[in-house]
């Protein structure tokens, strides 16, 4: 039962696939201007990973070795056209926001290195939560950056403002470069930093 | 002796064990600030040279006294100027000091403390680099721009620029530069435009730099009519709108002089900086069209427009972040200077493309380092072995 949470759990912090893996970065930038997109960006990656991972452990055994990536992508596109309906259903105007990005989780790497480095090789359950934790600890980076980068570049959160309009008034101006994604990679950067300056464990065994 | 006896007891305390031995590094920055270091090396021979980073570090702060000066009584003349009051010299000081000095205390507040709390993180000593960084921010930035923005361009400056790559002479970028870069695109309201370049410019006046109307102009006829407003003499001198160090190019060429001749930037990138510069400037004159007539402004006005000249000769000459082998200093500096104008003329978008001609060489500078270095590997080689059939 311990080994299942150490599935869930890990990915949140000391193995998370943005800050310690580094993938998934194209993604983290396009996607965190502001936080609810981010938001159901990181609740799809959920149920794409999740859901792949345990259908393509489901099939571990039947696929052949050598197509085996072109199982993975059928299996991952046919969930992110469910997404993407689901999203344009519901929730048309973040949908709208997403754009393209709701199409590009098929090539984000975090789906493909999950299926490849632990769905091939272990059991549906294990893999299913897998598929959790790992979105999970994608998703946290993600809320991080965008409330960063939606304060400090659009002076709101999940669309209130809070910047207060008297500040405006003395001469507070929104930041533009939080807008643009240098900025956010920039953010990841000091996420990482900081995480590793807490975190000792994962400064380099060099 | 007062304060040689509180620095004495305050050492004791940061030893090792000692109750303040956490602020050692404070303590020592405070102490070597007012005295002398003591120490000496005990044993072995040893070579010094007299010429160490605080040395390099001042000689450039002399070198950039000349811009600074006239860019100081220059903030006051052009605030008269534009709003029609008579004035004389000791007024326009006065009030370019006014300006200046708060842009300058908030750039060494800011961006010091940054300093002195990495140094006290790392348990390093506080160093000098910080200096000129500080003094150039303010250099390179419109009068106006609100202190609250410099401040925080010093702090990422300092973060971003130097102590995420591990602090003074670790550094890709030049630091000041980022601190310009990172506010033209964090507020570019405040970076360009007609209202930022004269300090209290009332509204309904447009206090455009000459660079901003040549590159706004569309006909010839513009031009000149630009060119009977600010002749080339008002560019030479420095009279102009822009950033508060960088309009005058008589007073830059003084400060390149006394950095060639102290040897603390390297000739060979200013010149090639300059040459680069000018032949793209000559090739844009070839292919100007009627249509395009800021591609036939002369090549060497180029060189007394905007940030070039202070880009070329203080940012560009960066000891750290420029090229370092001998061969690669001439490509290196010859590329800013082509990219600037490249960007400068030809780009809608950037009406000044030094900053990031500067900034995207600062990035090649290792690549161009390492390719020159690999080349001289390979025709020794050659020589070595050409010499071994020879039998010699």
């Amino acid at each position: 039962m311990g080994k299942l949470l150490k599935l869930v759990t890990e990915p949140l912090n000391l193995n998370n696939p943005i800050t310690v893996q580094i993938l998934g970065i194209c993604s983290a930038l396009a996607v965190t201007v502001k936080m609810k997109p981010a938001v159901v960006m990181a609740l799809s990656v959920m149920f794409v990973l999740a859901f792949s991972n345990a259908i393509i452990s489901l099939l571990r055994n039947t696929i052949p070795t050598r197509i085996r990536i072109i199982v993975e992508l059928v299996v991952i596109a046919t969930l992110v056209i469910i997404v993407d309906e689901f999203l344009k259903a519901y929730v048309y105007d973040v949908s709208k926001q997403l754009s393209v990005f709701v199409g590009l989780i098929i090539t984000n790497c975090i789906i493909m290195g999950r299926l490849e480095a632990f769905a091939l090789g272990n059991k549906p359950i294990p893999a299913f939560l897998d598929g959790i934790g790992n979105a999970a600890g994608y998703g946290i980076v993600l809320i991080i950056v965008s409330f960063f980068r939606e304060l400090l570049g659009s002076g709101t959160i999940w669309d209130i403002r809070v910047i207060p309009q008297s500040w405006y008034a003395a001469g507070y101006q929104n930041n533009g470069l939080m807008i643009l994604p240098p900025m956010a990679l920039i953010t990841i950067g000091f996420l990482i930093w900081l995480q590793r300056g807490i975190f000792k464990s994962l400064q380099g065994r060099s | 002796m007062g304060l040689r006896k509180f620095f004495d007891n305050l050492n004791k305390q940061a030893q090792p064990g000692g109750k303040l031995h956490f602020l050692s590094a404070t303590i020592e920055a405070l102490d070597t600030f007012f005295y002398v270091p003591n120490r000496v090396t005990t044993r072995g021979s040893h070579i010094r040279d007299a010429v160490d980073l605080k040395r390099v570090m001042i000689t450039v702060v002399i070198a950039l006294l000349p811009p600074l000066l006239f860019g100081i009584w220059n903030i006051g003349y052009l605030h008269y100027k534009y709003l029609g009051l008579d004035t004389n010299f000791w007024k326009n000081v006065w009030f370019g000091l006014e300006k200046f000095i708060p842009l300058l205390l908030v750039s060494y507040i800011a961006g010091g403390l940054v300093e002195v709390i990495f140094a006290q993180l790392r348990h390093e000593e506080v160093n000098e680099g910080y200096l000129v960084t500080g003094l150039l921010i303010p250099m390179i930035i419109p009068v106006t721009t609100p202190l609250w923005m410099v401040g925080l361009a010093a702090i990422f400056a300092t973060l971003v620029g130097k102590e995420v790559f591990g602090g003074t002479g670790y550094n890709i970028f030049n630091p000041a530069l980022l601190a310009r870069a990172f506010l033209f695109f964090s507020y570019p309201g405040h970076m360009s435009g007609e209202k930022v370049w004269i300090a209290d410019l009332p509204d309904a006046m447009s206090g455009a730099t000459p660079l901003g109307q040549f590159s706004q102009a569309t006909s010839l006829a513009q031009i000149h009519a630009i060119h009977s407003h600010f002749s080339v003499a008002d560019m030479f001198l420095g009279t102009i709108p822009g950033s508060i160090g960088e309009t005058s190019t008589l007073a830059i060429l003084i400060g390149a002089l006394i950095l060639i001749y102290t040897g603390v930037a390297s000739w060979k990138i200013i010149v090639s900086a300059f040459v680069g510069g000018g032949l793209m400037g000559w090739l844009l004159n070839i292919l100007a069209t009627p249509t395009n007539p800021y591609m036939a402004l002369p090549f060497w006005e180029h060189w007394l427009l905007g940030g070039f000249a202070f880009g070329m000769v203080y940012m560009v000459t960066d000891p750290v972040s420029s090229a370092h082998t001998e061969i690669g200093k001439w490509i290196y500096g010859f590329s800013a200077g082509l990219l600037a104008i490249l960007i400068r003329v030809l780009n809608p978008a950037y009406p000044e493309g030094v900053m990031l001609a500067i900034l995207l060489m600062n990035m090649f500078a290792p690549l161009i380092d390492y390719i020159v270095v690999r080349y001289h590997i390979k025709s020794r080689t050659k020589r070595a072995l050409f010499l071994k059939q020879q039998n010699l």
